[in-house]
């Protein structure tokens, strides 16, 4: 019983984030004009879990007390990378997908080596690596246009057995192979360390380097991971960086939806999913509500704003100003 | 030797590299073309300059504290569309036009402050909010299209004239830096923003009242992004949707090359006004040489990578 409440106690952000995600999307899908369909919960997932993908990996680097500016930025890199690359034989079309990933981890990577051994503060690093990302981006399409590999794209966005959306099942195995592996790994662990005291954790002969190089070049490869699956929804690629500028801000959002501490040393991609989720299913429920579309940023703002002040309850409730100061 | 020293009081080594790089960005640019060292360019580069600068004043105030504020794009558009707005509403409205685009942005600023100050939510997401709600409340005003509301002319004046060959833009610019730098230097108040930067429980426990500290900071920033707002609707002569969206990573990355230090505690006036001096000759020249947009993105990026590796090294990566 008591394990119960203590494993309660510490994921009580993630979860909270599922229940407000699962009311509210029962609520869509019953109001909604679509009800319960399969092509509705189709659509819902793909819009979805790009969203999740890039939350997730801005959690990680969150978890180490960064931020990543260029998150959305790798997203759209990649997305146009994908749009060129995975076309033609399944050869060339597995080699193609190799290439954006590869893309996608390098882009991170950079990122962390800036941050790391050019000892820059994240947000200016990846500010600038996000110009670069998304200049590489209209390089390569200059208007949006491209091709993806049509076969493979219908799969992955479509359903299995009738009712449940591959995307959901790509995400789950995204879980599972990247962000399982790496919260029950000694890196993964050491980055929860350097996030949330780096000088203890450096003193304690955790090699805050080596983890933060970890964790920025998951993140890029999950920002990887999401615009390769993006391009699969569109089929084609897009270097719109107001696109690439919103991604980052929504999944920012996201991860605090989901619980984790911008403070860094908390928190996980579990909880960034529902944060994604629930964020995504906003714009579906105004929609199916029927609030004029002139209505509709100030209510997603508003949501968005009360969302994030649901994390200053904390501070009513402290006996000590002194602890006010993170 | 003495008077290097004095020298170095005033302007320190951030500003200095961000001076020789912008020298040697205009003396690269004079092989390409004589006139990117003509009078007539740089005046025109220190008139559209000051959109940026004045932004980049505001957001230093805040970089000052540690935090940042992204709530730019939307409070830069809502200045100069509440200004076109209030400036066709009759004499009244016209001479009003300023104070109230100003008080606007005092207002949606005080939030902000209110926010991170008494909720104590980091001020990246809750300014981000601020902006999504902005944006929400502008867009169920103007109806999703660009208000046709005409500047008034003393807007267009501020923002396109010219005193004795000087931009009057830039004097506001000026002006504001000056303030900015009393405030900063002088006051009690500016010590207790640096105080907070460094270390606001030491700030907190000395005495000084760190929330009205921190509210008066994002306010601040708010009126100077609406004032950069209602200049910008003045130069264009009208407000249109998003026009505040090219300033928010400019601003920062101007503040930052400027010598402050994200983290908070550190940085002057006269290095964020070279840092934005450095980042609109950097973006003008690279339109007028024609470079297409990909490759003007990625050397943005690099040079500013590239100037943090070299003047920011010596920066606490950790608060």
């Amino acid at each position: 019983m008591t394990n119960v409440r203590i494993w309660l106690a510490q994921n009580y952000a993630p979860i909270l984030a599922g229940l407000v995600f699962a009311a509210m999307f029962a609520t869509y899908a019953t109001k909604g004009s679509a009800g319960w369909q399969v092509a509705v919960l189709d659509t819902a997932a793909n819009k979805a879990v790009a969203l999740a993908l890039i939350s997730m990996a801005q959690t990680l680097v969150i978890i180490t007390r960064g931020v990543d500016l260029s998150a959305g930025m790798i997203f759209i890199m990649t997305n146009c990378i994908a749009s060129a690359l995975v076309t033609g034989t399944p050869g060339d079309v597995a080699l193609g997908i190799c290439g954006v990933l590869l893309a996608g981890a390098l882009a991170g990577l950079c990122n962390g080596l800036l941050v790391v051994f050019g000892r820059l503060p994240s947000i200016i690093v990846t500010l600038a690596t996000g110009s670069i990302y998304s200049g590489i981006a209209l390089a390569i399409r200059p208007t949006p246009g491209g091709s993806i590999d049509e076969d493979l794209a219908d799969f992955l966005t479509s359903h299995l057995f009738g009712a449940i959306p591959t995307s959901l099942v790509l995400l789950l195995a995204v879980v599972l192979l990247v962000w399982v592996p790496f919260r029950m790994s000694v890196v993964g662990r050491h980055c929860y360390a350097a996030g949330s005291a780096e000088s203890a954790a450096y003193m304690s002969g955790v090699s805050v380097s080596r983890a933060k190089l970890v964790a920025y070049t998951l993140s890029g490869l999950l920002s990887g991971i999401a615009g390769l699956f993006v391009t699969f929804v569109t089929y084609s690629g897009d270097a719109g960086a107001t696109i690439g500028g919103a991604y980052t801000l929504n999944s920012i959002a996201a991860v605090v939806i989901g619980g984790t501490s911008l403070y860094g040393g908390a928190g996980g991609a579990i909880g960034s999913i529902f944060g994604a989720f629930t964020l995504r299913t906003i714009d579906d429920l105004l929609l199916a509500f029927g609030l004029p579309p002139l209505w509709q940023p100030l209510f997603q703002g508003i949501v968005l704003l009360g969302a994030v002040s649901l994390g200053a309850v904390r501070i009513f409730r402290l006996r000590n100003r002194m602890e006010v100061f993170q | 030797m003495m008077r290097l020293r004095a020298l170095g009081r005033y302007i320190d080594r951030p500003s200095l590299i961000a001076v020789g790089v912008i020298v040697l960005l205009l003396l690269v640019g004079s092989f390409y073309s004589n006139n990117f060292i003509s009078p007539t360019y740089l005046l025109q580069q220190l008139q559209i300059g000051a959109f940026l600068g004045i932004i980049a004043i505001g957001v230093l105030m805040v970089v000052l504290l540690g935090h940042v504020d992204l709530s730019i794009p939307w409070v830069v558009t809502m200045g100069g569309m509440m200004a076109t707005a209030a400036g066709n509403l009759g004499p009244g409205g016209t001479a009003l036009a300023i104070p109230f685009a100003l008080l606007c942005g005092l207002i949606v600023g005080t939030v902000n402050g209110l926010g991170v100050a008494v909720l104590r939510i980091p001020s990246m997401i809750f300014t981000l909010g601020v902006n999504a709600v902005v944006q929400g409340l502008m867009v169920l005003y103007t109806g999703g299209y660009a208000p046709q509301d005409r500047a008034t002319g003393l807007m267009q004046w501020l923002a396109g004239e010219r005193i004795l060959g000087v931009p009057n833009a830039t004097l506001v610019w000026l002006l504001l830096a000056l303030l900015a730098g009393f405030i900063l230097r002088l006051t009690p108040l500016g010590r207790y923003i640096f105080a907070i930067g460094n270390r606001e429980r030491a700030a907190y426990l000395s005495g000084v009242d760190t929330r009205l500290v921190l509210i008066f900071s994002f306010a601040a920033a708010g009126m100077c992004s609406a004032l950069a707002g209602v200049m910008l609707a003045g130069y264009s002569r009208m407000a249109y949707q998003a026009m505040g969206d090219p300033y928010l990573l400019p601003a920062i990355a101007g503040v930052v090359i400027g010598g402050a230090n994200v983290l908070g505690g550190r940085g002057t006036v006269l290095g964020t006004v070279i840092g934005s001096l450095l980042i609109t000759i950097l973006l003008s020249m690279l339109s007028v040489m024609q470079v297409p947009d990909s490759a003007r993105q990625i050397a943005y990026g690099v040079i500013i990578i590239v100037m943090m590796l070299i003047s920011g090294r010596e920066m606490r990566t950790s608060a």
